[in-house]
Order: structure tokens, then C-alpha cells, then sequence
């Protein structure tokens, strides 16, 4: 039976590893390295790493810290933050990542990813989704949640998964780094339109959290950062309460 | 140990890299190459792959080494172990893209979408278990009911059922592992498969 994903995932800025709220307020909770040698030790299912200031300040792509990373990750890695080329893609995977996240990129120039899509497959390509809700109005969100776009929510997603895109990573702004709860009703939403797996993100707080989510939707994977960062429970903790309550986890 | 030559086929898109750290990690030396004397003098063969059925099978025939890779396989018996699509590119033909494509036709069988109903989403991506149907060397140390990583939206469909040494569940059951003298396939990524992924590359390895 195929499990329900548990994801840490670690956002970044000047080679420290940060956590906001609402895509704000970045505070720094520690090293990068320290911290995927820490999940390499729990065994995670998968680690999402996120380079939140390299779009926004144009910056290179730390080709040297996703091997490092890899050479410590026999499970899956996905990298993403600043990739606008298939020359990027083919580097950072090249480098030992086996996926690469895509966010502003995408809103940008769509034929870029379906590009990628068919190079790489379906299978290296996530484009991460952050929105925020007003009043019934999804708005799409590039560069960190600092340039709203104009794009229609429903027809933006639906095009992602007509050009190949692999996953999506939906992230609520709104929800992000508040720790209290995930926004249940736009996941369960863009669930029900797409055929294509959904990491959910934003919001976790607790285990509660989580069994809400899992019990509501489909969700193939669970983000979260703050729960982790923030509290002493772990992924491993988060699998074995899941567990318990009988959702199909790897432990 | 060191007198294995370890060739992982390259397949020059994707990450090749990471079954290439696996290899290394029980102190192995791996190379990744599409050289004809490489693939000739190999001890072992990897076929990784990410992709699709016809842009693999256009590499391997771009590299010109399909007849290579046929004669290693079948006249040396090489050990050879075919990852997800690598593992597919040993199938008699494949069907993604909407066309058919021959395939390498190590292990009969053909490739087709994998069957499901609308509660599943295509890709299969994540952790799932396999069940071991037969007693093999490649499962040494490997429990039944093990969660492996699988990342694919089309499955093996052999031809003869003998072929099939491990199944898997999404939706229908599908064919996770195959297995025919010295070739192996498994629909997994054992590089990215934690413990027991590196366990499966070392049996293969010591095989």
C-alpha cells in the first residue's frame, strides 16, 4: 500500500536555515548541513530544500551544497529556489538532487517547464504553487510571496497538469509558519481537480493537524517546517502517531 | 571487492549520480559510461533511467550500444540490474507517448499505463511495499512487505510469469521486480530507497 509522505522541509537563505510566518518575518533555527544529517539519521521519506532568496537576489545556484547534501540523502531530494533555465535543472540534478522545485519560473514562462517536463519526465519536475485566499479568490504568488500574479488559480493548476508537471507542492501563504492547521478546503479543492499527486504545506502545528488533512483529502504528502523546527516532535513522531490511528506510513 | 568493474550505463539526463554514490557507499568503484570496451569488460551493469520508453530507447540507439548491451546480457550473462526505466528498456516493446517502441527484449514483456481508477493519482510516486513471490539472492536480507521508493506511472507486464519475482499494490497489483538468470529489474529506485535499497544493490552487487 502506498504510504502518506511526511516531508520535512528546510528553507534557506545565506547558507542558514530560516522559518517565517506568512512568507515574513524569517528568523534563522540553524545549519543546513547539521540538519539533513539529523533527518539522514531519522531516515525521512524525503526532504524538500528550498533556497528562498536566490530568485529574488539573482543568485547562483549553490551547486556544491546539493552534492553535499546528497552525498548524506540515500532518499529522495528535491531542490529548489532560483532555477529560470534547463541548463539549471540539468545541474542541480547532475549534482545528486533527483527533483527540482519550481515556483516563479513557472508563472513566468509555462513553456519553459513543459519544456523541462519532457527532457527530465514528469517525475523530476514539482512546481510549487503558494497562494493566499481573499474572500473567493485564490491569487497566485511568485518570488517568495512577494509578486502577486494574475493568473487564475483552477486554470493555472489545470495547465501544470496538462504540460507533464509531475507534483504539486501547494502552500498556503496565509497558513504558513501560523502552526494552526493546513487550509483543508483549498487542498481538498485542488485535490479534486488534479490527477496528479499533492504535497500539502502550511499550517502544521500539531499532529491533529496532520490526521485532519489525511481523513479530509487524498493528500499524497505532508510539508511542514515549524513543527519541526519549532517543537521536539519529529517526522518519526508525526508516523508513528499517524500509525496509531491507522494511516499507512513507512516507520 | 576491488577487482569488480561496476559500469552504470549513462543515460545522460537525470541522476545518474545517485546510484552511482550507492555503488560507492559498500566501497565499490563505479564508472558511468556508454563505451562499448566499458560495457564489454563490466563485471556489473547498471541501467538507470529516468523518462520515458521512447526518449530511452532513442539514447541507447543514439549511443549505438543496444547490440552491446544485448551481448553482455545474454552471451557474457553479466549481471545487469535495470532501474524503473532502466528495468522497462528490458521489455520486447513499450507503449508510453501514445506509440510503440521496441525495447531491448531481454526479458519478454511489454510496458503499459499502469491500470487505476480515478482515486489514484498517476504518477505513483512514494513509499510502497513490495511481495517477494520468489526466494532470490537479490533479497538477501530484505524482509517481505519492505517500503521501497517508486516514482513511475507505467508498469512491466511479463510474459511469463516465472519473470516475476516481487510484486507491489497501487490500485491493481503490477510487477515491482523481475528476475531472469543473471538480469534483474526493479520498478523501485533502490538508490533512493534508504537501508534496504542499499541492501538491494548490494546483493546485486555481490551476485
Amino acid at each position: 500500500m502506498l504510504r502518506k509522505r511526511i516531508i520535512p522541509t528546510l528553507l534557506f537563505k545565506d547558507n542558514k536555515l530560516v522559518k517565517g510566518i506568512n512568507f515574513n518575518s524569517w528568523r534563522t533555527v540553524g545549519s543546513i548541513m547539521q540538519s539533513v544529517r539529523i533527518y539522514k539519521l531519522r531516515k525521512v521519506d524525503e526532504l524538500i530544500l528550498l533556497d528562498i532568496s536566490a530568485t529574488n537576489l539573482g543568485k547562483r545556484i549553490d551547486l556544491d551544497l546539493i552534492n553535499e547534501v546528497a552525498n548524506e540523502c540515500f532518499m529522495p531530494l528535491t531542490f529548489g529556489g532560483g532555477i529560470k533555465t534547463i541548463e539549471d535543472i540539468s545541474c542541480i540534478l547532475k549534482s545528486g538532487a533527483d527533483k527540482v522545485c519550481i515556483n516563479t519560473a513557472s508563472i513566468n514562462n509555462l513553456r519553459f517547464i513543459e519544456e523541462a517536463c519532457k527532457i527530465f519526465g514528469s517525475q523530476a519536475i514539482i512546481i510549487s504553487v503558494d497562494y493566499k485566499r481573499k474572500g473567493k479568490i485564490i491569487e497566485i504568488w511568485s518570488n517568495s510571496g512577494q509578486v502577486k500574479s494574475n493568473l487564475v488559480f483552477e486554470d493555472y493548476l489545470k495547465e501544470l497538469e496538462s504540460i507533464g508537471v509531475g507534483e504539486i507542492i501547494l502552500t498556503s501563504i496565509d497558513k504558513d509558519g501560523t502552526m494552526d492547521g493546513y487550509d483543508i478546503e483549498t487542498i481538498t479543492k485542488v485535490n479534486k481537480l488534479l490527477n496528479i499527486p499533492i504535497i500539502a504545506s502550511g499550517g502544521a502545528g500539531n499532529f491533529e493537524n496532520m490526521l485532519d488533512l489525511i481523513k479530509s483529502t487524498n493528500v499524497s504528502a505532508l510539508a511542514a517546517a515549524s513543527i519541526y523546527h519549532f517543537t521536539k516532535k519529529t517526522p518519526l513522531d508525526v508516523k508513528k502517531y499517524l500509525k496509531e490511528k491507522k494511516i499507512p506510513v513507512r516507520l | 571487492m576491488n577487482n569488480k568493474k561496476i559500469v552504470i550505463i549513462d543515460s545522460n539526463i537525470g541522476n545518474v549520480g545517485s546510484v552511482k554514490r550507492a555503488v560507492n557507499h559498500f566501497g565499490y568503484q563505479a564508472i558511468i559510461s556508454n563505451k562499448h570496451e566499458d560495457i564489454n569488460s563490466a563485471s556489473h551493469l547498471i541501467l538507470p533511467g529516468v523518462g520515458s520508453f521512447d526518449e530511452g530507447m532513442k539514447k541507447i540507439h543514439d549511443n549505438q550500444i543496444a547490440d552491446v548491451l544485448i551481448e553482455a546480457t545474454t552471451i557474457k550473462k553479466t549481471p545487469v540490474l535495470g532501474i524503473c526505466l532502466g528495468m522497462h528498456l528490458l521489455a520486447t516493446k513499450g507503449y508510453e507517448n501514445n506509440k510503440e517502441t521496441n525495447g531491448l527484449n531481454i526479458i519478454p514483456g511489454l510496458v503499459k499505463k499502469l491500470k487505476k481508477n480515478s482515486e489514484f493519482k498517476l504518477p505513483h510516486i512514494g513509499w510502497n511495499q513490495i511481495i517477494i513471490k520468489e526466494k532470490n539472492k537479490i533479497f538477501k536480507n530484505i524482509l517481505d512487505n519492505t517500503d521501497f521508493y517508486f516514482v513511475h506511472s507505467y508498469e512491466f507486464i511479463c510474459e511469463d510469469e516465472l519473470n516475476i519475482i516481487g510484486i507491489s499494490n497501487y490500485c491493481s497489483e503490477f510487477t515491482s521486480i523481475i528476475n531472469q538468470n543473471n538480469v534483474y529489474g526493479v520498478q523501485f529506485h533502490p538508490e533512493k530507497s534508504l537501508d534496504h535499497g542499499l541492501q538491494i544493490i548490494k546483493n546485486f552487487l555481490e551476485i
